[in-house]
């Protein structure tokens, strides 16, 4: 499986190096490199690359590529999807998973992959088995640690890889008891030029924070549960019961989770929360460009838009832009082309509007490509499907938990062409 | 690494210098500080008693081996500290003991001792990080240790440790591939381990060391089938992966069905036809005989297969991409044809996954979309391109939405692929018109629009663009080059602005094939390619000389001298390639004394007809490998890979799943047997006949061909079970004549003929004979009384009482005679699979049927005066299927059929009636339903225990199971005193109805209420031998549990029952017309029954 891990940073230095069985010199690397080379953008590196004696397999996340060397025959989205554990737990350990981030926790780092993987085969990756071997560090922690001498490595063994849920740490201990469900509905949609929707559909996510005490057990029941059409599950949520009664029930995790993400069936219309009127053009002959966008709420069932912010990607040609915001601030990165809107809060009375001039390149022709909008936004105390959570109930235990639970729309993939 | 960069890496662990592990250590403030001085001084720490320093230097030099740096000269010092007391300082010694072991081998040695003495801790935790430890250790020589210590850890009593010891398995084989067997040993134990914890690491542990060990798995087959869902993430992977690659060497391709259903349904009508008098009666008989054994025939999925597919399907759920891939796969390859759809909505959900998983996934998508496109059509839009995907995501999409284009979606595709012609990323541009080519060349109907959609690409500003959409439109003009002579015309022009050389060359070569549709041109271009031909690249040099060679075949006047001047210059140029072509194309063209019989086929040779190019997708054919696999991925075999293998032509034998008893049962069965031989003298007094010496050893599982009376004679050799297969079928035959009353007699002795030419020596058989013709008269005459008040009953035709009659007859007979000649009978009619009727001795059933009895009565005596043959449901021929091979029961054999009855503890219930046959030497004992494994909804009455049947003897009883109107199987054990096995019912849809009565008026009107998705029709052609009504009439009640409508018209016949669970109203006509023709309309508010109804009725009035 899997035979060692380079953690390589964005400059090209390979920062960090783990073998789980003989060690593999790092000079596998260079082919990797060469594909780096190759490729014009760094999401283009192709994720499997075949060297005569190793295959690697990377992943770009944080814009550091975890590229593990594989000697043999194992199913790639296998190497991929635990490269994404790794640095979702990374990220859960030290708050963010940066190259300076790791190479601060070197120790934890590695004790991590250690516990993660047994010659090469994923031995234990629940977030919640992992803190109960490996403390997470916290500033408190470090200054102890360094004062008194004491470790991170939890005392007493793990426990949690003998259970029968083990995602669940056991003698779990809170004194205020609550559970909360974030419901996070994207939009991905593509609208065309003139406006209409060629695609949308709506995606879904409901994270969960619970903190509580002992063994829960918790059902969650949808009003309108027909909605979801397609659902992948927290291994803690009880397929069965889904199926039979589409109630969730589970024994929770500790602390953070993705309970479940969803996809709405596409039988449903999309409420399209904006609309963007756009006018972009470049006229032949003239250094000169138009740029004209301005945005409205569409249906947004009464709620404030927030957090607009538009991007475009310029055509290179575009020296640069002369644009006046009617709200918000705008940025245009001369190098990459990128334009950004941060508009802020749509306000219906008074429609945000972008206008000005783009300077071309001298003699150049118009470029024959329209840039694309992309949109993001946010709108609170919304499922944008309609979804509703019915019911929250813990059995198992005997106390009152605080339960709450927030909605909230967001724009996913959310492109206008132009 | 290059030094610039290890000095980067130094740099980098110094600047931080003010974490805590760096913090004490002054050395390593700078640069300069060599490794030899920081050593001594770490060196210095790890020997101090101090835990605090110890794990300071530990944290340094894990650090130090994080950056991929030299530490091996501290291994003295490190080793030391193996047996530590603090945790961490001895987490860490075990990182760098792992790293080193295996450059240190005689100092790795030192740590040995304390891992063994962890192996032996109480704490299972800490034998399984010793052993995980220790198994880490490349050191050659401790190999016959870590075999020791897997092996006794594979029986800890600690699930965790196993797994542990799983683990360690593929750690030594790669160390010392010799330890094969011995390992296999091993995993064979862990095999059999049924804690989920250790599934996934034995099965790992298989797939590295031992993988073409297929046979290992078949005990094991069904325990790892019921534990997936509970094993973790990346154990079901690699089960998932082993799972496919097994199931494709046991079970049958469920995919080519209507084949060898054709093959074997007219098989067997030959068969009967020779076999068979010419009575006219015996028609009709052939017919049911023909639909009960193609109903037998097709393609029935092995219920392990089932399992298989029924048990991953909720792990499509599963938030691990990989794990949804594996299923996703496992479908594509085993699943039938109608199921393999359920995984496209799983894989499209990936695809808002990370931008790594879309890539792997995508391409998988693609490869199946060339087998399945409509698996993914309704999914088109998911795949449609956003600006913002990385180019390789969008280039996989454009290959799905090609692979996805059809006539209908195609308009919409290429509108969206006008929008990525716009766009700024040329690759994906350049893609996108080969894409625009491929869907021209494989949609007729749209490749005018696509040529002239390209033709205006050629006028666009980028280069790139036209030299891609030159080399598009090349290749389709080449399949009709006569209509499109203006393209070329209007590329030849392009040659002067284009300097893309593979367009160049394209055009040229266009206007050298076509250079007769352009006859004004052609010499102009040359023209102006000879000119430049010395800058030009060498591709487009050997078009010009191409170019010139065909000229000067079709129109020698004008080019003469430019060809000559074309190949004067080719002749000097610096690549070798284009002097050799020049040379070769003068010899062949140009007319000497010299030039060979070649220069003849010159014209042939240049201006043959090329056949157009055929675009295909690259992902055609990349299904031979496994789905999901990296060999399938890079479309190479990568190392290691095992080959999906193919579907065998004959499936291998079934029963080698069945779980083996456990050992101890095995004991205490010996001992029981044990018992029996006391007990024996007893019943060989009762049955007089077997020697108790004889049956005492005779194993009942393996039939040693002892000579004792049971039936272990007959399950013994093969011989043996070949000749009690023939006599079985000659007794089905029996079964059937018995229900011909007019030549009863002829027949029976006819049939003792043919008896006894097969076996005729046998005394035992012979007596049987005779018993079994006096049991035949008896039923016959218990047949006649009956037959004869329901004949005076209804006024039907003959053959619906016959019908009738037949069903009686497969009932069971009430319990009139007396018990003890009963079982006399039974005893000597042990002999083998005659089961025609169950027989009526266990008092439970008694009760029962004698209740269904008079309820079938009752129904009887309701309907005489009102009716006409609807309300008879002619139940003729139950169909037996077999629950549990005599071979598999160990001597018990298990038959069920659906008795039609209403199951009277619940109406919601189908009944279920059950025959038991104790072919084994010793008694059964305490027959009874354990561990009843259903679907949601499902329930099960069992059937009261049976607490004793003897060896020889047979019983009936009656168990009740509400399906809950769906064909999903319930698994059950069936438990006797000493073994449990695991059987399953699964119900034809035709069973899960029961019949109503409906006038014409009310089926109309229920009928009316049931159209549009509720209403299902088929077209179809009778079976020859089924053109009249009573021929459909039988063989769909026969299919189906339904009754017949009465019907004004002789062209339609109607039928109409309700599902037993939820009493929804099926009605099925079938109206028939001319030549055979006919047309199926089944009507049903369960549309999945509906579907499934009409298959099973389709089939049973075709074949």
């Amino acid at each position: 499986m899997i035979h060692s891990l380079f953690l390589v940073n964005a400059s090209g230095d390979i920062f960090l190096e783990k073998h789980w069985k003989s060690v593999v010199s790092r000079s596998v690397c260079d082919y990797f490199f060469e594909a780096q080379e190759r490729a014009t953008e760094p999401e283009n590196v192709p994720p499997v690359i075949s060297t005569p004696h190793h295959y690697l397999i990377s992943v770009l996340r944080h814009r550091i590529y975890f590229v593990a060397v594989i000697q043999s025959e194992v199913p790639p989205l296998f190497v991929i999807e635990f490269l994404h554990r790794v640095v979702d737990t990374f990220q859960d350990y030290f708050g963010v998973c940066t190259e300076a981030a790791i190479k601060d926790n070197v120790v934890v780092v590695y004790e991590l992959l250690e516990e993660m993987l047994d010659n090469g085969f994923p031995l234990a990756t629940e977030s919640n088995i992992l803190k109960e071997l490996i403390k997470p560090p916290t500033i408190l922690r470090t200054m102890v640690n360094t004062i008194t001498g004491s470790t991170n490595v939890g005392e007493q063994l793990p426990t949690g890889q003998l259970s029968v849920v083990p995602w669940r740490r056991t003698g779990v201990k809170y004194t205020n008891n609550e559970a909360y469900f974030d419901v996070v509905e994207e939009i991905d949609a593509i609208i065309d030029k003139s406006g209409s929707t060629i695609t949308a559909e709506i995606q879904g996510v409901i994270d969960a924070c619970v903190k509580l005490t002992g063994m829960p057990d918790l059902t969650l029941s949808f009003m309108n549960p027909r909605l979801l059409d397609d659902v992948s599950f927290h291994p803690c949520v009880r397929f069965k019961r889904w199926e039979a009664e589409r109630i969730l029930s589970f024994i929770p995790p500790d602390g953070n989770f993705r309970l479940l993400s969803y996809h709405v069936s596409s039988q449903n219309l999309v409420a399209i929360p904006v609309y963007v009127k756009h006018n972009i053009t470049f006229r032949e002959g003239s250094s000169q460009g138009r740029f004209d966008l301005t945005l409205g709420p569409k249906q947004t069932m009464g709620k404030a838009v927030e957090a607009v912010l538009v991007s475009s990607q310029l055509p290179r040609g575009v020296l640069n832009a002369n644009l006046n915001p009617s709200q918000g601030t705008y940025t245009f990165d001369p190098v990459t082309k990128l334009l950004t809107w941060d508009v802020g809060k749509i306000n219906p009375q008074k429609l945000p509007s972008l206008k000005g001039t783009m300077s071309l390149q001298a003699g150049a022709s118009k470029p024959d490509e329209n840039p694309t909008i992309n949109i993001q936004l946010k709108i609170q105390q919304m499922a944008i499907s309609g979804l509703k959570v019915n019911r929250l109930d813990m059995y198992g235990e005997k106390y009152k938990p605080f339960k709450g639970i927030k909605y909230m729309t967001k724009a996913g993939k959310f492109q206008v062409r132009t | 690494m290059s030094a610039s960069s290890a000095f980067n890496d130094e740099k980098g662990g110094s600047s931080s210098v003010g974490e805590p592990e760096y913090g004490h250590d002054p050395a390593s403030g700078g640069i300069f500080s060599s490794d030899y001085k920081r050593h001594d001084d770490l060196k210095e720490m790890l020997d101090s008693n101090k835990d605090a320093l110890k794990l300071e230097a530990m944290k340094r030099i894990v650090a130090m081996i994080a950056r991929g740096k030299n530490a091996s000269d501290l291994f003295p010092a490190v080793v030391k500290n193996v047996a530590c007391k603090n945790i961490e300082v001895k987490k860490l010694v075990y990182v760098y003991l792992v790293r080193y072991a295996e450059e240190q081998q005689d100092l790795a040695l030192l740590s040995i001792s304390t891992f063994q003495r962890g192996l032996k801790d109480p704490n299972q935790l800490i034998r399984a990080s010793a052993l995980r430890v220790l198994s880490s250790i490349r050191v050659t020589i401790i190999v016959p240790i870590m075999m020791l210590a897997i092996k006794e850890a594979a029986s800890d009593m600690s699930p965790y440790v196993r797994k542990t010891a799983a683990h360690a398995i593929p750690k030594l084989y790669s160390l010392d591939p010799e330890q094969k067997d011995q390992l296999i040993e091993v995993i064979e134990k862990l095999l059999a381990d049924k804690t989920t914890l250790v599934a996934g690491s034995v099965v790992m542990a298989f797939e590295e060391v031992c993988p073409e060990r297929i046979d290992l798995i078949h005990k094991n087959y069904r325990k790892l089938c019921n534990l997936l869902i509970d094993v973790e993430e990346w154990g079901q992977v690699v089960i998932i992966n082993m799972l496919t690659r097994y199931a494709r060497t046991q079970f049958l391709n469920p995919n080519i069905n209507e084949s060898l259903l054709e093959e074997g349904g007219g098989g067997d009508k030959t068969f009967y036809c020779s076999d068979e008098d010419e009575d006219e009666d015996e028609e009709k008989e052939k017919q049911a005989e023909v639909s009960a054994l193609a109903k037998r025939k097709p393609y029935v999925m092995d219920p392990d297969h089932r399992l298989l597919l029924r048990n991953t399907k909720p792990l499509l759920q599963s938030r691990n991409a990989a794990v949804v891939m594996a299923v996703a796969q496992l479908y594509f390859h085993l699943a039938p044809k109608a199921e393999v759809g359920v995984i496209a909505k799983a894989l499209v959900r990936l695809l808002r996954s990370h931008s790594e998983v879309q890539f792997v996934v995508l391409q998988n998508v693609a490869t199946m979309t060339i087998k399945r496109r409509g698996m993914f059509e309704p999914y088109l839009k998911s795949f449609y391109i956003r600006s913002t995907d990385p180019t390789q995501i969008k280039i996989l999409k454009l290959e799905v939405l090609t692979n996805l284009a059809n006539e209908t979606n195609i308009s919409t595709i290429l509108r969206e692929f006008q929008t990525y012609i716009k766009s700024m990323d040329k690759d994906f541009v350049a893609a996108t018109i080969q894409a625009i080519g491929r869907c021209a060349t494989n949609i007729g109907e749209v490749r005018d629009t696509c040529l002239n959609g390209l033709v205006q690409l050629l006028s666009n500003r980028d280069e790139l663009v036209v030299a891609e959409s030159v080399v598009v439109i090349k290749k389709l003009l080449q399949m009709q080059p006569e209509k499109h002579s203006d393209i070329i015309k209007h590329m030849a022009k392009l040659t002067d602005n284009i300097q893309v050389p593979m367009a160049r060359a394209s055009i040229l070569w266009l206007i050298g094939e076509y250079c007769e549709h352009v006859p004004k041109i052609a010499p102009d271009v040359l023209r102006k390619m000879a000119k430049s031909f010395t800058n030009e690249e060498d591709i487009v040099k050997l078009q010009i000389i191409n170019l010139a060679a065909k000229l000067y075949l079709t129109n020698s006047k004008q080019t003469k001298l430019l060809t000559q001047y074309v190949l004067n210059l080719a002749k000097y140029d610096q690549n070798y390639d284009i002097r050799d072509r020049a040379r070769f194309i003068r010899q062949l063209i140009v007319p000497t004394e010299k030039s060979g019989a070649l220069s003849k086929y010159a014209k042939k040779l240049f201006l043959a007809l090329k056949p157009a190019p055929v675009l295909e997708s690259p992902f055609k054919d990349r299904d031979h490998f496994q789905l999901g696999s990296l060999s399938h991925l890079l479309n190479a075999k990568a190392g290691g890979y095992q080959e999906l293998p193919d579907w065998p032509e004959s499936a291998p034998d079934p029963s080698v799943r069945n779980v083996e008893v456990p050992e101890w049962t095995k004991c205490s069965s010996r001992e029981k047997r044990k018992e029996k031989k006391v007990e024996k003298p007893f019943y060989s007094d009762s049955e007089g006949e077997s020697g108790p010496t004889e049956s005492a050893d005779s194993e009942p599982d393996t039939g040693s061909g002892s000579e004792s009376v049971s039936v272990s004679v007959e399950s013994g050799s093969p011989s043996d079970s070949e000749e009690s297969e023939e006599s079985s079928e000659s007794d089905e035959d029996e079964e059937e004549e018995e229900k011909e009353k007019k030549k009863k007699k002829k027949e029976i002795k006819q049939m003792q003929a043919s008896e006894s030419e097969q076996s005729s020596e046998d005394d035992r058989k012979r007596d049987r004979k005779i018993k079994e013709q006096k049991s035949n008269s008896e039923s016959e005459s218990d047949e006649d009384s009956e037959s004869e008040s329901s004949q005076s009953e209804s006024s039907d035709t003959e053959s619906e009482v016959e019908v009738k009659k037949k069903k009686k007859v497969s009932e069971p007979k009430p319990p009139s005679k007396p018990l003890k000649k009963e079982k006399k009978e039974m005893s000597l009619l042990d002999l083998d699979d005659f089961e025609p009727t169950p027989s009526p001795q266990v008092t439970p059933v008694n009760t029962f049927l004698s209740n269904s009895l008079v309820t079938d009565l009752e129904g009887l005596s309701l309907s005489d005066s009102v009716l006409s043959p609807a309300t008879i449901a002619p139940s003729s021929a139950l169909k037996n299927y077999e629950l549990l091979h005599r071979i598999t029961g160990e001597g018990l054999s298990v038959e069920y059929c659906f008795s039609r009855q209403a199951f009277s503890p619940d109406a919601n219930m189908v009944a279920v009636q059950m025959h038991f046959t104790n072919n084994a030497t010793s008694d059964t004992k305490n027959l009874h339903i354990e561990d009843v494994k259903l679907q949601s909804g499902m329930r099960v009455k069992e059937f009261a225990e049976i607490e004793l049947l003897p060896a020889g003897e047979a019983t009936t009883a009656v168990m009740g199971v509400d399906f809950c109107d769906s064909t999903q199987a319930a698994n059950f054990q069936l438990c006797t005193h000493t073994r449990k096995f695991f059987v399953s019912i699964q119900p034809p849809v035709g069973e899960l109805m029961r019949p109503v009565f409906l006038t014409e008026n009310e089926f109309k009107k229920e009928q009316s209420q049931l159209m549009g998705m509720n209403e299902i029709s088929e077209n179809l052609t009778l079976d020859a031998k089924c053109r009249n009504e009573h021929a459909i009439v039988q063989r769909v009640t026969t299919a189906a549990n339904l009754s017949r409508v009465p019907c004004g018209s002789d062209k339609e016949c109607r039928f109409a029952g309700k599902t037993v669970t939820s009493g929804s109203l099926v009605l099925a006509t079938v109206a028939t017309k001319d030549e055979g023709a006919a047309q199926l309309t089944v009507n049903c508010e369960k549309m999945v029954i509906g579907t499934m109804l009409v298959k099973d009725l389709l089939l049973a009035l075709t074949q």
